[in-house]
């Protein structure tokens, strides 16, 4: 496999006694949107500033597109677009100055200046209010003209930090789709930090799960709830018009099939664990017995269960490292 | 500052970009005013008593008319560097108190951070604006009053008057910049803005009002009556009162200034009658009233670059959130 583009070795952050990101292992690749999912206070947002040298890490370093970013971090940075989660903008400059003060920062050339930053402002949308200031914006606008923001010095990796707080639920949708849009299209690749763990399933390649410092699990989400779940995690509950009585006279035989390892009847609701996805072959097998199924449901292993599962065991410690908000 | 090449760096687009907030801000508008407020009023002062000061022969200064048209007065007002003496630092306060720490506040500063910049870049840029902006504005004002005093009296300047004038602006732009690496460390270690204004003002007020008085409580408790004393002994607790009170800067910069103006002051200490025997009263030249004021000057430069470089210790490895 290539080499990863991000590349976190036993990464370690105290703050005081307090353990923020305990030796973190992470490798991300060139072209993937990867997702770093975690409560608030897990350390997320340390990781990611570790990531770009705007804080020290407590031992070894973060190696990113092949740069050290403790020691080197400018060309980190010329590399990295970061989108900080609560970006901020000069209020008394317009949209479009604010960019073309990012673009000059980064030493875009003067003349490439004014077509980028056109370019870039049509992609998130903000043509028509380019010369409002920003201080008008609302914090959907802010989030676009964030992404412009990073887009404009042309990086090869983006990190959007908490990109969907606080944006409305169409925002987010269109913000998300953007950004996979752009990865896609440019082979960027994004590292993006949330607790919102729908808006991560809707786009990540892959998903790190974070709590309390410590990576607990990353893959893909169908590995990730194959992990978990281990083989019975396929779920068909069938629904059919007539009673079942009980005890229910086609079980025995249902029992019998090796893949199915439990059913489990609840009034006229059929619900079947299986070790294979077997839901064509129930819904066969019952209309050839004359039931009439009236809703066939096949359950995957979304986000939230998987979530759930991590943080379960988490929840009745209480998080003494709270995101520090000055 | 680099020179103008196609493709400026990072850090003159920053200062560019520092200046134009200034400018635009309305707090600089306001000490804009009341600096030229005072300024003209200080001139309408001096140029109503010009006519006497100038005819006082027992003065040796009184042929130096452009430094008699910055320092005379008929007492109504204090001449225009007694007033920069108490308006610099506010103007020094207003411009950096908030530097660091309103960025920060804003979200603005991680996104600057995140920028291909060098840290020190930023620091650096907030005080090169401030202080090209104080150093035109204080440009501007000499040579609007040279320009102003030429046409009104038609005397010609005598090219020390020019360089002990010029002499007074690079000290005033001096202590401005003392309390503006001052208020940039303070936006720095404090994170509100009004927590860093306040004890900006309040280092300020402690220097110009209190720190006098506790120094003449303290010399007074331990002081024994003056008629008991040689002259020696005299001279050697003046010194130490003296020596006490250039701690502060508004005393190192109205040394400095009073010297410069006043081409008659030959020290600023006392001077026994031994040292005086066989002096002229006369003026003295240029570079012997430099040497005079040269401590004081490189007390301020020093208390500044102290300052700047506290703000950079505390600035470079610290962590940026938002």
């Amino acid at each position: 496999m290539k080499d990863p583009i991000i590349q976190l070795k036993g990464l370690t952050k105290h703050y005081g006694s307090v353990k923020a990101v305990d030796e973190l292992n992470l490798d991300i690749y060139q072209g993937e949107i990867f997702g770093l999912l975690g409560p608030n206070g897990a350390g997320k947002t340390t990781t990611i500033l570790m990531m770009l040298g705007l804080t020290d890490p407590t031992s070894c370093t973060a190696l990113v597109c092949g740069h050290n970013a403790t020691s080197n971090p400018i060309q980190v940075k010329r590399k990295v677009g970061y989108m900080p989660d609560s970006v901020g903008f000069y209020d008394n400059m317009t949209a479009l100055e604010n960019l073309l003060y990012i673009g000059r920062l980064n030493s875009v050339p003067e003349i490439e200046l004014q077509k980028r930053s056109a370019e870039v402002l049509e992609i998130v949308g903000l043509t028509a209010d380019q010369h409002k200031r920003t201080s008008t914006f609302s914090r959907g606008m802010k989030q676009r003209l964030g992404l412009a923001d990073v887009l404009i010095k042309n990086p090869d990796v983006i990190i959007l930090d908490e990109p969907t707080l606080g944006i409305d639920p169409t925002g987010v949708r269109d913000f998300l789709a953007l950004i996979k849009q752009l990865s896609r299209q440019q082979g960027l690749t994004v590292l993006l930090s949330s607790h919102h763990l729908h808006h991560v399933q809707q786009v990540c390649d892959r998903v790190g799960i974070f709590v309390n410092g410590k990576l607990l699990a990353q893959g893909g989400i169908g590995e990730l709830s194959g992990q978990l779940f281990g083989a019975n995690s396929h779920i068909t509950s069938i629904a059919v018009a007539q009673p079942i009585s009980q005890p229910w006279p086609l079980e025995p035989e249902l029992q019998a099939w090796e893949a199915i390892t439990e059913i489990s009847i609840n009034n006229n609701e059929l619900e079947f664990t299986c070790s294979r996805n077997m839901t064509a072959a129930l819904v066969r097998f019952l209309v050839k017995k004359d039931y009439d199924v009236i809703s066939v449901n096949q359950k995957n292993y979304g986000l939230d269960d998987i979530y759930q599962k991590y943080f379960e065991s988490d929840i009745t410690k209480n998080t003494n490292y709270e995101k520090s908000i000055s | 500052m680099k020179s103008q090449s196609p493709d400026p760096g990072p850090f003159s687009v920053m200062v560019h970009k520092e200046i134009a907030d200034h400018i635009r801000s309305w707090r600089f508008s306001i000490l804009i005013a009341l600096i030229v407020l005072t300024f003209i009023a200080a001139m309408y002062v001096s140029l109503a008593n010009i006519k006497s000061a100038i005819g006082n022969t027992k003065d040796p200064d009184h042929l130096f008319l452009y430094l008699k048209l910055l320092t005379t007065t008929d007492n109504s007002i204090p001449p225009f560097h007694v007033f920069l003496s108490f308006l610099a630092p506010l103007l020094g306060i207003s411009l950096g108190f908030d530097a660091v720490n309103s960025e920060q506040n804003s979200g603005t500063l991680t996104r600057l951070m995140a920028q291909p910049i060098y840290r020190d870049n930023l620091l650096l840029a907030k005080f090169v604006s401030a202080l090209v902006i104080v150093s035109g504005l204080f440009l501007a004002l000499a040579l609007l009053m040279i320009g102003g005093g030429l046409v009104l009296t038609g005397v010609r300047m005598e090219p020390q008057e020019l360089l002990r004038i010029f002499g007074f602006i690079v000290i005033t732009i001096a202590y401005v910049a003392f309390w503006l690496s001052l208020s940039i460390m303070l936006s720095i270690l404090f994170k509100q803005t009004a927590t860093s204004a306040l004890t900006a003002i309040g280092i300020w007020l402690f220097f110009t009002i209190f720190y006098p008085i506790i120094i003449n409580l303290i010399i007074k408790s331990f002081l024994p009556d003056p008629a008991y004393l040689t002259q020696a002994e005299i001279i050697g607790y003046n010194d130490l009162i003296l020596n006490l009170q250039r701690i502060a800067p508004n005393q190192l910069y109205s040394d400095a200034v009073t010297t410069l103006l006043m081409p008659s002051v030959r020290s600023l200490g006392p001077i026994t009658m031994e040292q005086m025997a066989g002096a002229i009263p006369a003026p003295l030249q240029f570079k012997e009233s430099v040497m005079i004021v040269w401590p004081q000057v490189s007390g301020l430069m020093a208390s500044t670059l102290g300052c700047f470089a506290l703000a950079y210790y505390l600035f470079m490895r610290r962590e940026i959130r938002s």
